[in-house]
């Protein structure tokens, strides 16, 4: 277990340094520090000494991945790739372009993503699969047809609209919520519930309809017919039987993205005003800010990792049996 | 009379447009005491009838006639609470795969205490005492108790299944081919332990099985069942000593027997007709080869041609007098009767009187590495051919016997260089194998040939029989030309018996022995000289 | 005089349609691909939302038939041509598309949203909401005129609709008499019954766009004052290119890579594994963020090699096509990976391998024709999402060119509208029921095929 755990780590690193060098061969390659440095000075500051100042400013005054200016191992090592690769993986951002630092950023910013992303992650959870379960315990009845209907017709929504929808209804018309906003405390909830209120809206056809599957999945194999046959009541059979094997390819599906809920929704978060790591990750890519674009898809990246792992781990606990070898 | 009586069962099953009727009008009892077996080919109803008995059809299926009584209770008519009770108290099934048919994430003892709790009302410590005894009424040590299915040999697998439908002291047993999917060792023991269960605790046993041989050790009287029909229903003895209905006399005459070694076998032309099939008259009119005009317009009835002997054919209208059979001896010579006269045996010609085996193996082989670890070293050997040596001769057949997973399979397909042998040599007609690479082993592969165990998976659902026969060919006897790969590869279907227009189709189109034999042919054709 | 323009995404679509042709040609003689088609065809709902998609794909294949006035001639000088690229159905809905007021008006509006000084016959100036330029510009006196005109020309639009319909049904009739098919056609199963009753709606509504859409802006003008209609119509070639190119650029790296993983393993799985667990672990609004963000830059900076407007946003939308196709291709790999694994085991793969069949053939012949409908139903699966995944991406700034219609543009020009009183609620409207129906069609299609084709989801949903 535990040098299954300690080769996923070192498994890990080629990836990191895969999703660096692509993030870097996204940026650079095709958008130099030079022309970085054209963009952020304006087109009336642009001297060649001011981009060269620009750059020594913001470190970026180095070769990007060969230095052949330099000796021996520093011709690889003494570059913007290596030097911001391994800054990254002491989980160093450095300063985003207004000078900020983004890790400061990242540790406050994370707390409102928490609040509205894990609230959804678990209730949602819990709503969906409950729904699935009673469309299942209906099965071929009009009810389960209609369930089914109704999800394929809210999946088929876009997520847009089910923001502007709630704000609209729950904002304008009947004023429960501000419409959009923050404020830090107890007086959170206020401005939470609402996109809580919509994420869980938006998914629900999605995931019951997919848990649903699962769930009559289940139901087609000998192991029920077993069960049924054992004479246990149809309720025992679907809660006990068919939810408990269920259960391992649901929880451990959604496992890979529990790391992730730090990270919260680009969309629910721009349009609620929610000052989190969505709304950060959007503002930055919309003002072109490639240092924090950059450290926030290295986080991600990581987050990833770690919740793959973290699903393995999990497949052990759910099913027994599974042995990490 | 105690016991489960069925009567005048008729099952439909809508599927999409259309209506399969897989059970159609079967009648039969099931008294105390007494193990009856319901004999069949797959496809003909046999299971379908067990789980309308249980009333676990599966979605779509329902029971449009006939009842089924446990004397004074009709089953069919109880409530679905009521029914509930019944089934796994009173009558139980066990199932066809061990492998498929327990609860993967729950242990055996939770999943037996499930049923005392259901029937019993045994819970807690009381429940665990009580398994523990039924685990041992099974031959299984209550250690097992612990332990998720994944963890028994399908033989457990099998017993902890049968200790689960013991659990509510049932008094008709039913049990859907239990030993089909086991190996024959364990085959035995599996049927002596449900022999042994039924006399102990005055069962009944239901046994639904194909097998001949299973049937004749287990059951006191036999039903046997054809495209959804009881066609003979008689006491053991009097079916295995004078077969009435033509199927069941073809059953036993396609039946390899060490006796009638050497001879030709008999074989059963055509297959089960589908529970979609439309009938006019008697529905093995087009397989049976005593068929006569009446067969084609008129339905048979259940005629008793001698006491307690049924069968559904006009022959046995007039008493037991069958114009085929030669005196009514032994099932078996009165089925020979119906057989193809036996071939002499073939003489072994021998080329040139070389005395090279054609087949050398040598010492072979086969480990596969295990891996564990960090850097995953290889830790050990998984020896799955060890040292294996044997000869084929010419016109020789050599039987390899041994249960699954001792590794005879590798042994074929190392032979073949399809996995690469550890050790050991493989010498064909006097060369080597090993040393060959590419394209002359290649050509060494086209004259040795394998075919594989399931027709189902040893043929490209998605090509047509034609191009899977020329393919082969292609890449064997490159020299051919389309014209002349087309025109073998109709004779090479002309010798197996299969119809010239066999090449536009597609295999799934075929019953599983004609694509055992495609496959066959498919492989076995470019032998030397070809 | 006009001069054929083929842009980039029209070039792509006539290869896409020319695959889509071969691959039915293909399927045609293949009984284990055309069975199932078959059967996707003769569900209703297959029957009935294969038309609905046909109906957009028309209006999309109309729109990407791409075009350039000639300019009036000046002597002597070389014929001159428009900068304005216009299409089909621009040509088609000339009167929508010249139908311009100043700003919103609502549906079947015949005044304008907002109030203007009007100045009146009497010089007096008034502060009112001015009559439209174009929608119902034909009515002497708004008050009592709207609904006896609506209503005339309304029913006139729904009998011809009718018409149509009986035309085609009758149509029907003639062509199965040939084929000696004697029941009427809505008689013949519930599919046909299905399928003639969404042509029966189409026609009708139809029938009622043509009546009315010239007259009047029956979905209401936008902020510009363009009419929204013409909007939703523009926007649906959008959503459709990006939900079929990207598949197109996806499949050869999803095929190829997961065949070839599933088949050779060792070290070339390892490699793809390596790749996709690397592309799978960037989030993936924000790779597509930063790819789009960098052929943003480019285009700008390359600004002068576009003669047209439309050419530059053609580009930008092939360069999003491309992206989601370079990120997208990892999920059905891993599918194709697991698949091919398990079939390379199996024995007919074996079999051939015992003939010594070649790893080419065996990979073409043998693995790529086992797997194609896990392609299918990937790829009927994924459009849906992708046309979803197009609103949201313009929403974000990372989507097409904010000039080009589309529908994650009309919503995001709509949204905060919202907050307006009365609120400006007919753009956003239009854009739910276009997406909507499209989305939905595409998604009950899927669900069909997948039942058709995927021996394991019998039964399902």
């Amino acid at each position: 277990m535990l040098n299954y755990i300690v080769r996923r780590i070192l498994y890990a690193i080629p990836i990191l340094l895969g999703v660096n060098l692509l993030t870097f061969a996204l940026f650079f390659m095709v958008n130099t520090p030079d022309d970085m440095a054209r963009i952020h000075l304006g087109v009336k500051h642009v001297t060649p000494e001011a981009i060269v100042g620009w750059k020594a400013e913001h470190g970026y005054d180095k070769p990007l991945f060969y230095n052949g200016a330099a000796d021996g191992l520093e011709t690889v090592s003494d570059t913007l790739f290596t030097e911001k690769s391994l800054k990254l993986f002491a989980l160093d951002f450095g300063a985003a372009d207004d000078g900020r630092d983004i890790a400061r950023e990242i540790g406050q910013r994370m707390w409102p993503s928490l609040a509205i992303a894990l609230p959804t992650f678990l209730v949602g959870l819990l709503a969906y699969i409950s729904f699935a379960l009673l469309l299942v315990f209906f099965r071929g009845t009009p009810l389960d047809t209609a369930g089914v209907i109704l999800c394929v017709a809210l999946m088929s929504i876009s997520g847009l609209f089910y923001v502007i929808g709630g704000q609209f209804l729950m904002g304008k018309l009947w004023h429960w919520f501000p419409i959009s906003g923050y404020q830090p405390g107890l007086d959170a909830w206020k401005f939470l519930l609402m996109p809580v209120l919509v994420s869980l809206v938006a998914g629900i056809g999605d995931s019951a309809r997919f848990y649903r599957a699962l769930f009559i999945e289940e139901i087609g194999k000998d192991y029920v017919r077993t069960a049924r046959a054992k004479g246990l009541s149809e309720l025992r059979v679907l809660f006990r039987h068919i939810l408990g094997n269920a259960m391992i390819p649901i929880l451990t599906g959604v496992v890979v993205v529990i790391p992730r809920l730090f990270m919260g929704s680009l969309i629910i978060e721009s349009f609620f005003g929610i000052p989190g790591l969505g709304s950060y990750t959007i503002d930055a890519i919309q003002a072109q800010d490639f240092a924090i674009v950059r450290s926030m898809v290295f986080l991600g990246s990581l987050l990833y990792i770690v919740g793959l792992v973290l699903t393995d781990i999990s497949y052990t606990v759910v099913d027994p049996r599974v042995r990490l070898e | 009379m105690k016991g489960l009586r069925l009567d005048n069962l008729r099952v439909e099953i809508v599927a999409g447009q259309r209506t399969l009727v897989p059970v159609d009008g079967v009648s039969f009892a099931v008294g105390a005491d007494e193990c009856v077996a319901l004999l069949g080919e797959s496809g003909c109803g046999k299971s379908m009838t067990a789980l309308a008995l249980m009333r676990l059809l599966p979605e779509g299926g329902r029971v449009t006639a006939g009842s089924a009584r446990f004397e004074d209770v009709d089953l069919f008519g109880l409530s679905e609470a009521a029914m509930g009770e019944v089934r796994g108290g009173r009558l139980a099934m066990i199932f066809q795969e061990p492998q498929t048919s327990l609860n993967p994430v729950m242990t055996v003892a939770e999943q037996i205490a499930e049923a005392l709790a259901a029937h019993r009302n045994l819970n807690g410590a009381a429940a665990r005492v009580e398994a523990g005894r039924l685990i041992e009424a099974v031959g299984l040590t209550p250690d097992k108790l612990d332990t998720y299915p994944f963890q028994l040999s399908g033989g457990q697998r099998q017993r902890a299944l049968i200790a689960m439908m013991l659990a509510g002291e049932p008094e008709v047993l039913i049990a859907d081919e239990p030993t089909t999917a086991l190996d024959v060792t364990v085959q035995a023991q599996i049927l002596a332990l449900l022999k042994d269960l039924q006399r102990q605790r005055g069962m009944g046993l239901l046994l639904i099985t194909h097998d001949l041989d299973v049937a004749r050790d287990m059951a006191d009287r036999v039903a046997v069942m054809y495209a959804g029909q009881i066609v003979e229903w008689a006491s053991r003895d009097a079916l295995y000593g004078a077969p009435a209905h033509p199927y069941t006399q073809k059953l036993f005459a396609v039946l390899p027997r060490p006796e009638r070694r050497g001879e030709r076998l008999d074989s059963l032309p055509g297959r089960v007709p589908g529970p979609d099939a439309a009938f006019v008259g008697c529905r093995f009119a087009d397989r049976c080869p005593v068929v006569f005009e009446r067969c084609r317009s008129e339905v048979p009835a259940f005629h008793e041609p001698r006491p307690g002997h049924f069968a559904r054919c006009h022959l046995a209208e007039n008493g037991f007098t069958s114009p085929f059979a030669d005196g009514g001896g032994g099932g078996i010579s009165l089925a020979r009767g119906l057989a193809t006269p036996p071939n002499p045996p073939q003489r072994l010609v021998t080329v040139g009187g070389a005395v090279d085996p054609m087949l050398d193996v040598r010492e072979l082989a086969v480990h596969f590495p295990i891996r564990k670890g960090l850097f995953k070293r290889t830790v050990g050997q998984v020896k799955a051919v060890d040292g294996v040596s044997l000869t084929v001769n010419a016109g020789e057949t050599l039987a390899l016997v041994g249960e699954s997973g001792c590794g005879k399979t590798t042994l074929a397909r190392a032979v073949l260089r399809l996995i690469e042998p550890t050790g050991g040599s493989v010498r064909l007609l006097g060369e080597g194998l090993a040393a060959l690479s590419g394209e002359s082993l290649r050509r060494k592969r086209a004259e040795m040939q394998i075919v594989f165990q399931d027709p189902f998976a040893s043929l490209n659902p998605r090509m047509k029989i034609g191009a899977i026969l020329e393919e082969g060919m292609a890449a064997l006897l490159p020299e051919l030309d389309v014209a002349e790969r087309r025109r073998r590869g109709a004779e090479l279907l002309d010798q197996v018996g299969l119809p010239i227009d066999a090449t536009g189709r597609y295999p799934h189109e075929f019953s599983g022995g004609q694509r055992q034999r495609v496959a066959m042919r498919a492989l076995w054709r470019f032998r030397l000289g070809c | 005089m006009i001069k054929p323009v083929l842009l980039w995404s029209d070039a792509l679509i006539l290869l896409l349609l020319a695959l889509v042709a071969t691959g039915l040609w293909l399927a045609r003689r293949n009984e284990t691909l055309r069975m199932p088609l078959r059967q996707v065809m003769a569900s209703p709902m297959g029957a009935s939302t294969g038309l609905l998609l046909a109906i957009y794909a028309v209006i999309g294949l109309l729109d990407s038939v791409h075009y350039v006035e000639r300019l009036p001639e000046v002597p002597g000088k070389s014929a001159q041509y428009s900068g304005e690229v216009r299409s089909a159905l621009d040509a088609l809905l000339t009167p929508l598309r010249e139908n311009v007021e100043k700003t919103y008006s609502a549906p079947f509006a015949t005044h304008l949203y907002a109030k203007e000084t009007i100045t009146g016959p009497d010089d007096r100036e008034t502060r009112d909401f001015p009559r439209l330029n174009r929608g119902g510009q034909h009515l002497a006196d708004p008050e009592t005129d709207f609904w006896p005109d609506v209503l005339k020309r309304g029913g006139l639009g729904v009998l011809a609709g009718m018409a149509v319909w009986l035309v085609v049904m009758r149509l029907e009739t003639v062509g199965e008499k040939k084929r000696r098919e004697k029941r009427p056609p809505w008689q013949r199963g519930k599919s046909n019954r299905a399928f003639l009753l969404t042509l029966l709606i189409l026609c009708l509504v139809s029938g009622l766009l043509v009546a009315l859409a010239p007259h009047y802006h029956i979905l209401g003008s936008d902020k510009v004052g363009q009419d929204v209609l013409y909007l939703a119509l523009k926007s649906v070639r959008t959503g459709l290119l990006i939900g079929s190119l990207t598949t197109l650029i996806m499949l050869p790296f999803a095929l190829s890579m997961g065949i070839a993983a599933g088949y050779f393993g060792g070290r070339v799985d390892d490699v793809i594994q390596y790749l996709y667990t690397t592309l799978n672990s960037i989030p993936g609004v924000l790779l597509i963020a930063a790819s789009v963000l960098v052929v943003q830059v480019q285009i700008e900076a390359h600004a002068a090699l576009f003669d047209t407007a439309a050419a530059r946003s053609d580009v930008r939308l092939l360069a999003l096509c491309a992206i989601l196709g370079l990120t997208g291709w990892t999920g059905l790999a891993r599918l194709l990976r697991a698949e091919t694994l398990k079939l390379r085991e199996l024995e007919f793969v074996q079999a051939a391998r015992a003939f010594g069949v070649g790893h080419g053939r065996i990979l073409l012949r043998h693995l790529l024709p086992n797997v194609m409908h896990l392609v299918l139903i990937t790829v009927v699966i994924d459009f849906s999402g992708l046309v979803l995944a197009e609103a949201v991406l313009s929403y974000v700034g990372v989507g097409v060119d904010p000039a080009m219609i589309s529908f994650g543009n009309m919503i995001n020009g709509a949204r905060l509208e919202l907050a307006r009183e009365p609120v400006v609620w007919w753009q956003l409207a239009a854009a739910f029921v276009f997406m909507f129906v499209l989305v939905l069609a595409a998604n009950l299609f899927a669900d069909q095929v997948r039942d058709a084709l995927d021996p394991k989801s019998k039964g399902r949903a």
